[in-house]
């Protein structure tokens, strides 16, 4: 493998972040703000595109950024995995960036020039998660996104986001100082380094079996972005951000961040044959199957779309960590894979979430009825995105789902099937209602007459683009099939 | 010509001292030429002196060349001359943010502000570099004496926090004192090398025992150790801006420094951490406890600056905690850390007082909508509250890390200490954003559509120290890597 020592990660990383200077330089000129947004956003993607075939083709990059503790430097490198997720997550920005200004417009929000600043320093965060060598830098941009974030998600700044703000610190913030801190101290304390490693860093150190249940229970509990239940509830909670916020950074950076950093400490640091051998990783699907039968429950139960839709990706996430900790090579791939199609699905499903308010300023299902006539393009976008993330064909959903199912024969555990498949139900039992009483139930008399329509074309487009892609992801795995094979070959 | 030169660093400041206080009477504007003039001829030489000790070892200077051990003895090495430049460097910025703040709450008085404040400063380059026990004795009282006066400067009830102040840093000079008699008593020596050759063959007498006890006493009521901190809050909390924003940061930091001079250049680590079976582990929980119950205490204020004092008492439990754990990663930890936290702290008062000057008083109550109005200010406080709760990359997490790493090393019985220092840690989480909320929320006009308040920053001679400390702290963290090998590692006291 030849790994390519280049400024190019940085750039990936850092190109937001200069950005983010200049955006609040023009803060008093909207057009030319926005501007620099989007063309960050671009560049960002053609800077991560711009490795991909080299990270296709076995290679990498690497660059040292500073020694901050012995054997741990402040370091960048690309890996299939971290291309992986970079690629999902800096196409997605685009799509969110033009979404934002469609959104952000249309309702006249306040503070847009802080709004932009945080989400590209957010982004830049992501970026950095997926290109981290080493755990150490990893957490680094860990804290930056939780702490990049805040402002977003109580940009209204009233009573609710203030509440809001401190629930998803006091998750985020707190697991992470109180749980991951000290499980990468107890790691380094053991091994002497930090780096991330096929296989694990800790299989030849001799350590005791319970220190491995412990330090896996402490990084599943300090990484809280992946939302796996008791530490879910900031979720939900973050809903009071504005749309563009929900659906990008809950939808895919923050939350993603959080299952990628797991994944990464399993694949890369505890290491699968450790893991195996102790059965660790069964234990760890059964207990995140308890939060992927009742996140469905639950979202069952909500009125509020947003807040049905948060309660739908702590369920999703789970699945990635079930599919990771099957430890079976379809297993792993499932998990991985679900990463993408479920960033694509549940985008496009937020996406519309803040169209239909936009376009009607309704929040609530039980006032949907009838709406999918008046918004057919929304609407259609939703039943594709709602149809991946339950896993129907021919979408994306299917195949990591797919994955998954075979991951969990292979490991012949009968009941984690069962538990897919159920849950598979729930997700239909609770996105198709929603398509069903868009299109066919009766609209209340009110609502045709006050004539609304579509939401700004800013809006549509990014939403059909997720759809579209959620549906070409179905054809076309190839590109993050072959990466993820990469990530998980021993 | 080279060799005077620590002498030079303790005398720029004591002569201008004398100079200020004739000067400004005649022409105010002579007492900040003169101050920062003398301050960065200090830290000028400072950097000098460091350089010299990592590249030909510990300077050792005999003052009018009286030898030692009758003489006064100056012993510079590589951790002094870090505490030397670190004093230099943070007396300086602070001296900026003091200037203004004076001219603010001492009208017509700064020359003599800053008399005591020079002579201050010379007391505590003093006992960086003393290399003699009853000298360091005299520094401490020049830096209690001329603390005293500056604290009782303030306003309201100043004077008796002051008044406070000086009962219970008179206690603990005499607990010193009387561990140097019973030194004298015992080697009839003064000088810290001398006594140091001489001990050894005594350490299993009583009156050693009794000796290490009262100056470690000494020396914990001097930081404020919990729970010998009670006169620090009101001290720190009453007393002028201008003068928190220098002590605040240093006393504390210099007496961790007093504690690491006593174990290990007038005893030794052996005797000091594992003579008296047990004695080590109690000092690392007591510490893990003061850093508990001080973060505890912090969540009880309503006003920044008695906030920030509480944090201060929480942090000297990290540092003695630190060296007590005696190991490597620990000491490095304990060390890097009186540097961290010398910078953060002074970057929270300096943001403190700011704040005081604009509005007048650091209650948090009116910090409301503080983003809008001064946010550069804020936008340092954030780095300087970020680096107390420890988020990477800020100096802050790193000399916690060493800590961390020190206590899991150490072995079970280290984890209460371990404990603390996450516990606190979000504790400090929760404090800082108690107040970013308060200040990144509009008081009355809800959801942020209301007018904005006119920014108001604070003026040019508090922001710019400020935000210099600010990229310090970021600096610092992200060069963490070579600091540590090339500053904090050589300045380990040797043994270790």
């Amino acid at each position: 493998m030849n790994i390519i020592t280049s400024l190019l990660p940085v750039a990936a990383v850092g190109i937001s972040l200069i950005g983010a200077i200049f955006i609040i330089l023009a803060n008093r000129r909207p057009n030319l703000r926005e501007s620099v947004t989007l063309l960050i956003a671009v560049g960002k993607f053609l800077l991560v595109l711009s490795m991909l075939p080299t990270v296709l083709a076995g290679g990498g990059f690497v660059f040292t950024l500073a020694e901050l503790i012995p054997g741990v430097p402040f370091q960048l490198r690309v890996d299939a995995m971290g291309m992986f997720f970079a690629l999902v997550a800096s196409f997605l920005w685009i799509c969110t960036s033009i979404y934002s200004i469609g959104y952000m417009r249309a309702l006249q929000e306040h503070d847009q020039t802080r709004y932009y600043a945080s989400f590209a320093v957010a982004i830049s965060a992501t970026i950095g998660v997926a290109f981290s060598a080493n755990l150490l830098t990893l957490y680094l941009f860990y804290e930056m996104l939780s702490l990049s974030t805040y402002p977003l998600v109580t940009h209204e700044r009233n009573a609710e986001a203030r509440v809001s703000g401190r629930k998803y610190l006091t998750y985020i913030l707190g697991t992470s100082i109180g749980f991951a801190l000290p499980a990468m101290l107890i790691v380094y304390a053991i091994a002497g380094t930090l780096d991330f490693t096929s296989g694990g860093i800790l299989s030849d150190t001799g350590v005791a079996p319970g220190t491995v249940a412990l330090l896996l229970i402490l990084f599943v509990a300090g990484f809280a972005k992946a939302g796996i239940m008791p530490f879910h509830g900031w979720l939900p909670a973050a809903m009071v951000a504005p749309t563009p916020v929900s659906s990008f950074l809950h939808g895919v950076a923050v939350v993603k961040v959080g299952v990628f950093s797991i994944l990464r400490v399993i694949f890369d640091i505890l290491g699968p044959d450790l893991l195996r051998s102790l059965d660790l990783g069964m234990a760890l699907t059964y207990f995140v199957s308890i939060t992927i039968l009742a996140a469905s429950l639950i979202a069952l139960t909500q009125d509020n779309l947003k807040r049905r839709l948060a309660y739908s990706t702590i369920g999703q996430l789970s699945y990635m960590i079930l599919g990771a900790g099957m430890l079976t090579a379809s297993g792993m791939t499932g998990g991985v894979l679900h990463i993408a199609m479920h960033a694509f699905g549940k985008i496009t499903l937020f996406f519309c979430a803040g169209a239909i308010y936009v376009a009607s300023h309704k929040k609530y299902i039980s006032e949907m009825d009838g709406l999918g006539r008046q918004m057919p393009i929304t609407f259609g976008a939703f039943a594709l995105g709602a149809m991946s993330i339950i896993g129907l064909p021919p979408l994306g959903g299917f195949i990591s789902k797919w994955y998954l199912a075979v991951g969990a024969l292979q490991a012949d555990q009968m009941p984690l099937l069962l538990v897919l498949l159920t849950s598979s139900l729930l997700n239909a039992a609770y996105f198709l209602p929603i398509v069903y009483r868009a299109f066919f139930a009766a609209a209340p008399a009110a609502t045709t007459e006050t004539g609304i329509r579509e939401a700004p074309l800013l809006c549509l487009l990014p939403l059909s683009v997720t759809a579209i892609c959620s549906l070409a992801l179905f054809f076309y795995p190839n590109v993050f099939l072959r990466l993820v094979e990469m990530a998980i070959a021993p | 010509m080279t060799s005077n030169l620590p002498l030079y660093v303790l005398a720029a400041p004591l002569l201008a001292a004398f100079v200020v206080n004739l000067a400004g009477r005649v022409w105010r504007g002579s007492v900040a030429v003169l101050s920062l003039g003398a301050l960065l001829f200090s830290t000028i030489s400072a950097l000098l002196v460091l350089q010299q000790v990592l590249a030909h070892g510990t300077i050792r200077y005999t003052v009018g060349g009286w030898r030692a051990p009758w003489g006064i003895e100056l012993v510079i090495d590589p951790l002094s001359a870090l505490m030397l430049v670190l004093i230099a460097v943070v007396a300086l910025l602070a001296t900026f943010s003091a200037l203004a703040s004076a001219r603010q709450e001492l009208p017509g008085r700064e020359h003599l502000f800053f008399t005591l404040y020079l002579i201050l400063i010379s007391g505590l380059f003093g006992l960086a570099v003393t290399g003699d026990a009853f000298n360091l004795y005299v520094m401490l009282e020049i830096t209690s004496i001329t603390t005293y006066c500056l604290i009782a400067m303030g306003k309201g009830r100043a004077p008796l926090a002051s008044f406070n102040y000086v009962i219970m840093g008179t206690i603990g000079a005499c607990f010193y004192l009387l561990g140097v008699g019973y030194l004298y008593m015992l080697t009839g020596s003064l000088n810290m090398a001398d006594i140091q050759s001489i001990l050894p063959g005594m350490y299993g007498s009583i009156s050693v025992a009794t000796a290490f006890a009262f100056l470690m006493v000494g020396v914990w009521i001097k930081m404020a150790f919990l729970p010998l901190h009670g006169w620090l809050p009101n001290a720190y909390s009453l007393a002028p801006s201008s003068t928190s924003v220098l002590i605040a940061p240093l006393m504390t930091k210099i007496s961790v420094f007093l504690m690491i001079r006593i174990i290990f250049s007038i005893f030794s680590p052996d005797y000091a951490f594992f003579q008296h079976v047990g004695v080590q582990h109690l000092i690392v929980w007591a510490a893990a406890l003061a850093i508990l119950i001080a973060s505890g205490l912090a969540l009880a204020q309503t006003d920044l600056k008695r906030m920030l004092s509480y944090i201060i008492v929480a942090e000297v439990g990290y540092m003695v905690g630190g060296v007590w754990l005696a190991n490597t990663a620990a000491m490095t930890g304990a060390i890097l850390h009186i540097v961290n936290d010398a910078l953060m702290t002074l970057c929270l008062f300096l943001a403190a007082s700011a704040i005081v000057y604009r509005l007048g008083d650091s209650k948090l109550a009116s910090m409301q909508g503080l983003y809008r109005r001064m946010p550069l200010t804020m936008a340092a406080f954030t780095i300087g509250a970020f680096s107390m709760i420890g988020v990477p990359p800020t100096a802050g997490f790193f000399s916690k890390w060493y800590l961390i790493l020190g206590g899991i090393e150490a072995g079970p019985w280290a984890w209460v200490y371990v404990a603390a220092l996450l516990i606190s840690s979000l504790v400090n989480a929760i404090l800082f954003f108690r107040i970013i909320e308060i200040a990144y929320f509009q008081g009355g006009g809800e959801h942020g559509h209301g007018a904005a308040m006119p920014r108001q920053e604070a003026c040019a001679w508090q922001l710019s120290p400020l935000l210099l400390s600010a990229v310090a702290l970021l600096a610092i963290g992200l060069a963490a890597g070579p600091l540590v090998e090339h500053l904090i590692i050589p300045a380990l006291p040797a043994g270790f």
